[in-house]
């Protein structure tokens, strides 16, 4: 066993149980501390998100007895009961943790098919290790593996960009007319659960303004000051829309909000400029007419709902392409890990051992002309043994060595110590 | 007469429309990259299709339906490529490749010409056609982006959000660009009017200053010149201007085709 992995996701764990089980920074690194200290592992990488909280890690012995070990350690690390953890916990070795993690880096393991967030999630994870040490040659080669499968999974399938909630379908449908939100205004009526929803999703596509508008002010202020917006007086239609390029409805009201005439109206006022209305109140609070109006794109949170039905379709169907390129990078890294050898090594030693002892030879023989020819073969024979003594045979028996961690310190310690950059093999 | 280069570009060209295509379908940014590179390559075959023959001739490539039919072809794939790389927007690649193939294809389909050039060549002459083909390319552009525009608007309006209008650029970057191509449609059109003045201001005696191609090059752009000013500051930006600008083309094409060939003293072929 090289690789092992232990933990736990929202399929195998009760919110309860993550919440408990999950690591801040600090934790994530003390983790890793200790668990090089108590000799668990030698090289650790702790990934710790909402959903998820794993350690991936190298053993220093051949063995798969860590496994529990690790999850004693975990009970012990977060004080949680060691029966409850053992019913949520999965252990993977070798490569099938190598799978898991780039199914996970793909997006293919999350809850939200495709989020984008996790191979964020998975580069800070990796970089944070890094950056303190705990990770070495197998961990850094996984996880470089992982990212790349990630980024090629977004580049070259469709997992991650189609919207999944219909709070993202209608921010992502205000960008298909506007494009970036970065220079646009966005107006919020209502200050509930779902108006916080889209107001979070316009703030992380970067609105530029954001006004809220709520019966009780005092709503609208707590949520404007939560998401750096301003209050709009109720009922100040005309200026709100003019400015406005995105408008949020999701109030409780018997009769639509934004009759038709105030739509049109603010159309006079802003020139025509286009505008995104998301209707998500049930009934609704924008008079469907309202859609007929030039350069007025009206969607109703049913509109929206087909929308996220048709993208979750979409999604699914790009599983096999995502899993594809998962597979090839799987195989990949253990064709790497199969082909981390001696051979090549000892061969560029034995050639420059040669070279060595022949342009040593040569210069020490000038002061010893007294030797006759088979004496020199003779101390030139004598110097081959020594050399291969010393040093290739124990090269050689490097490559019986089973422990992929400690075959590529090996080799790397050969390279360095014996070879400069340029012979390197 | 070599048809390496000939043969090179259309290939290039027609693997970049594939490619386009492709990445309008899948949405995989390596092959858009692709096609963008096939573009390149097929301009780049183009270019020496079109030096090759104006060598042949001893003239810049209008003096024929070909010749300019070709210039076109190139000089929208050119435009097209310019605003891809500055607006970093390729689907609509696989709307604009069609007429660069048309055109291209189309000028080697057409018949041999034997009409002879134009008396006076010179510097200013070349610039004038040039500059003029250049217009009616970006004009083209212009009006593909605004159907573009006009079928991607339509759909949002009715909700059909299907896989190709998360793809396509958005709305007002589509106004953008076709507003950037009317621009450059205007400055070319312009310039190469007020050569062709001076060109035949020059040639008095031989070159009538009444000819119905001036007028119609007139209202041209005086209609572009409307179209950038409703886009971009009225009531009229949205779906009307691209309407206008569509309506625009078809002026352009009547320029093209019907006031060259029948009523034109001397822009036969441009």
């Amino acid at each position: 066993m090289e690789i092992v992995l232990v933990g736990l996701n929202h399929r195998t764990a009760p919110v309860e149980v993550r919440e408990k089980v999950s690591f801040t920074a600090e934790q994530a690194r003390r983790a890793a501390e200790e668990l090089r200290a108590r000799g668990i592992l030698e090289e650790t990488l702790v990934l710790s998100t909402c959903n998820r909280s794993e350690v991936y890690g190298v053993p220093p012995e051949f063995s798969h007895e860590c496994a529990p070990g690790l999850s004693t350690f975990l009970s012990e690390f977060h004080s949680v009961r060691a029966d409850v953890l053992s019913v949520s916990l999965y252990h993977h070795y070798d490569h099938e943790a190598v799978r898991h993690l780039f199914r996970v880096a793909a997006g293919l393991d999350s809850m939200l098919l495709g989020e984008a967030e996790i191979l964020g999630q998975v580069r800070e994870a990796y970089r944070f290790a890094h950056e303190h040490g705990a990770t070495g040659p197998v961990l850094n080669r996984l996880f470089q593996g992982a990212l790349e499968v990630g980024k090629r999974v977004r580049t070259e399938t469709e997992l991650g960009t189609r919207p999944m909630s219909v709070a993202s379908a209608g921010v992502k449908l205000a960008e298909r007319i506007f494009g970036k939100l970065h220079e646009r205004k966005a107006l919020v009526l209502g200050a509930g659960t779902v108006s916080e929803q889209v107001v979070s999703q316009l703030r992380d596509r970067g609105i530029a303004q954001l006004y809220v508008m709520n019966r009780s002010r005092d709503r609208a202020e707590e949520l404007a000051k939560r998401f750096e917006g301003k209050v709009v007086g109720w009922g100040e239609w005309d200026s709100a829309l003019q400015s406005a390029d995105v408008v949020v409805s999701s109030v409780s009201v018997e009769e639509p909000l934004l009759r038709r005439e105030i739509l049109e109206r603010a159309m006079a006022a802003r020139g025509n400029r286009a505008l995104f209305l998301m209707d998500l109140g049930v009934p609704r609070n924008i008079a469907p007419d309202a859609a007929e109006l030039y350069n007025v794109y009206v969607y109703h949170s049913d509109d929206l709902s087909e929308i996220v039905q048709q993208n979750r379709s979409a999604r699914e169907s790009e599983i096999p392409k995502a899993q594809g390129i998962v597979d090839e990078h799987v195989a990949k890294f253990l064709s790497w890990q199969a082909s981390v050898d001696l051979v090549g090594l000892v061969d560029a030693l034995r050639v420059k051992m040669r070279e060595e002892r022949a342009s040593f030879i040569r210069a020490r023989m000038e002061s010893m002309k007294h030797l006759t020819e088979t004496e020199r073969a003779h101390v030139e024979k004598l110097m081959d043994e020594m050399l291969e003594k010393l040093l290739l045979e124990p090269a050689e028996r490097l490559r019986g060595e089973k422990e992929l961690r400690r075959k590529i310190q090996n080799v790397e310690a050969l390279r360095d110590l014996f070879l400069s950059y340029r012979e390197k093999p | 007469m070599n048809h390496l280069f000939p043969i090179l570009s259309v290939l290039a060209y027609l693997l970049s429309f594939v490619l386009y295509v492709r990445f309008l379908s899948t949405g995989n940014k390596l092959t858009g990259r692709l096609g963008t590179v096939l573009l390149g390559l097929g301009l780049i075959a183009h270019y020496f299709a079109l030096l090759e023959r104006s060598r042949g001739s001893h003239t810049v490539p209008y003096h024929d339906l070909y010749g300019s039919m070709s210039l076109f072809g190139w000089l929208l794939a050119l435009t097209y490529l310019g605003l891809e790389l500055y607006h970093r927007q390729r689907s609509v690649g696989a709307f604009v490749l069609p007429f660069i193939l048309v055109f291209f294809l189309a000028a080697h389909l057409a018949p041999a010409d034997r009409l002879s050039p134009p008396a006076v060549r010179g510097v200013i002459f070349a610039l004038h056609v040039t500059l003029s083909i250049l217009a009616y390319a970006a004009f083209a552009l212009s009006f593909v982006l605004s159907l573009i525009f006009l079928g991607e608007e339509r759909l949002l309006r009715r909700h059909r959000v299907g896989d190709v209008v998360w793809r396509l650029p958005p709305l007002e970057l589509l106004a953008q660009m076709s507003q950037s191509s009317v621009l450059v449609g205007l400055v070319s059109i312009a310039a190469g009017t007020a050569l062709g003045f001076v060109w035949v201001d020059r040639l008095s005696s031989q070159y009538s200053f009444y000819d119905p191609k001036y007028v119609i090059t007139l209202v041209v752009l005086a209609l572009y010149a409307l179209y950038f000013r409703l886009a971009r500051t009225t009531g009229w930006r949205g779906a009307r201007a691209s309407k206008l600008c569509v309506f625009n083309f078809m002026i352009v094409v009547l320029s093209f085709t019907v006031v060259n060939l029948y009523f034109s003293h001397s822009h036969r072929y441009f």
